[in-house]
């Protein structure tokens, strides 16, 4: 197969394409920009086959891909921090209709502070609004991940829009040689879209997304969530059909030596290969050490999560975002529910483009080595003078 | 509000599909007239039939018939609110708003 250069904006548009999107309706931002104009020159250049759809905002972006799909085509669009927020009350439209978009999500902070950089706040902030979300390591799981989250969205048992989030700049701009499939071998994995849910045609008109009584309401949302139950399933065999065609293996997770692991990191997105990288280097001290990379964060694999550290002592949990106000992090919340009673230490790290270096990581073994769990969340690499940053001459 | 009605499919009779989500496929809208709390009454005595009511009504429920055997004027009570709209705007103010059946004076 081919290998060629790409980054993971680049891998992201080369999956829409292959995807074969008939509309794109998209908005630039920082750091999503280049899928915004990847996807056009493909257009233009006659390699995609699409309606490209130049919309004012993400509001409108979201809701001309829903409107587009709701015509039994795939929409393509793709945002990022601030685009993502702008676009809440769509996305609840998208999932609510069960309307299967795949969106890559270009992983960038919220304000304030503004910040053009990598955190997981804005995928964090829509965690429960019905959509399923996976996180890539690599430009190459960019790619697959978008393949198989199609195969998995537009399953008839799950209906579900799906983002595939990547990481700004570290992900986004980032050159990696990937197997680049041809349209052919995509093709037998992902047919032709089928709409499967309810439509719009002037030949058959419904009245779609109607104001709908308590009577029925709870009904509605108890069909999502369902379809998250059945993702649990249907995602493990797109994972499987995946491989049959592509060779390349995923899971809901992937655990990296943690087998006879006494402290075991739980990762998200990019920092996982640095934390892969620096479980390398502590085993080679002789620290028995592991981490697990959560791929699906919706649905949350909580069995298999729980399977994976059954025999580990010590757990952490790095967030790479913050839920102020709550006692940790969103992914060290859901893992410790996961795994009801045993200690998980919550760490905050690399937020606003904050490098998750192998010395973040070592700091956090160290501290989980030395059984030195609490419930308060620990902030990794602050700097001593955060409450002092702007310590100024005072003017009374 | 949209209330979900069974309709025969158009393709195959026998088979049925489930749409997930909210999705009204049969129009029917809401008797709105049922939440009238208070109804317009018109003296026909006073009104001159120039139709201001009729032009103002939002829901478009009023007919003014100046000659025939209908002569009045008409309210469609299925979908009169009772919103009074018709009262206020009356040039010789011979529409009084009084309480439906059932509800308190107010």
């Amino acid at each position: 197969m081919k290998r060629v250069m790409l980054d993971g904006n680049g891998s992201a548009s080369e999956a829409l394409r292959l995807a074969k999107v008939k509309v794109i309706a998209v908005y630039p931002i920082t750091p999503q920009s280049p899928i915004s104009e990847k996807l056009a020159d493909f257009v233009v250049q006659g390699k995609l086959d699409a309606k490209y759809i130049r919309v004012e905002s993400e509001h409108s972006a979201m809701s001309c891909a829903i409107g587009a799909q709701l015509t039994g085509v795939r929409a393509g669009t793709a945002t990022s921090s601030v685009g993502l927020a702008l676009m809440h009350e769509v996305l609840g439209v998208a999932a609510g209709c069960r309307v299967p978009i795949v969106m890559p999500v270009v992983n960038r902070s919220l304000v304030s502070p503004w910040s053009l950089w990598c955190d997981h706040q804005d995928s964090m902030a829509e965690r429960d609004g019905g959509w399923m979300q996976l996180y890539a390591e690599n430009a190459q799981e960019v790619l697959d991940f978008i393949l198989i989250a199609y195969r998995a969205a537009e399953d008839g048992r799950v209906q579900l829009p799906a983002m595939v989030c990547l990481d700004g700049f570290f992900l986004s701009h980032m050159s990696d040689a990937i197997y680049l499939p041809d349209q052919a071998t995509v093709d037998s994995f992902l047919p032709p879209y089928v709409r499967q849910n309810f439509y719009l045609d002037p030949a058959d008109p419904m009245f779609i997304n109607d104001l709908t009584p308590s009577i029925e309401f709870t009904e509605m949302r108890y069909q999502q969530a369902v379809a998250f139950s059945q993702a649990e399933t249907v995602l493990p065999e797109a994972f499987t059909e995946f491989k049959k065609v592509f060779g390349r293996e995923y899971s809901m997770i992937e655990a990296y030596r943690c087998d006879d692991a006494e402290a075991v990191i739980v990762t998200l997105g990019s920092m996982s290969g640095t934390a892969k990288h620096t479980v390398d280097i502590l085993r080679d001290q002789g620290k028995q050490v592991g981490m697990v990379k959560i791929v699906a964060f919706r649905p949350f694999p909580a069995g298999l999560l729980k399977a994976a550290l059954a025999n580990v002592a010590t757990v952490g949990v790095i967030d790479r975002s913050a839920s102020f106000g709550a006692q940790v992090g969103p992914v060290a919340t859901e893992v410790r529910s996961a795994l009801s009673g045993k200690p998980v230490q919550g760490f905050i790290a690399g937020l606003g483009g904050r490098d998750v270096s192998v010395s973040t990581f070592e700091k956090a073994f160290g501290r989980l080595l030395e059984q030195k769990t609490t419930d308060e969340l620990v902030w990794l690499d602050v700097k001593d003078n955060a409450l002092t940053l702007r310590e100024v001459d005072s003017q009374c | 509000m949209q209330k979900q009605q069974n309709r025969p499919s158009t393709d195959c009779a026998k088979t049925k599909k489930v749409y997930y989500g909210p999705v009204a496929t049969e129009f029917a809208a809401t008797n709105t007239g049922i939440w009238r709390i208070v109804r317009p009454d018109v003296r026909l005595e006073n009104c001159i039939f120039c139709g201001t009511c009729c032009k103002h009504c939002p829901t478009d429920v009023v007919t003014v018939e100046k000659d025939g055997a209908n002569r009045g004027v008409h309210f469609d009570w299925a979908y009169c609110k009772g919103c009074g709209i018709c009262a206020n705007v009356c040039p010789k103010q011979c529409i009084e708003m009084l309480p439906e059946e059932g509800v308190c004076k107010l």
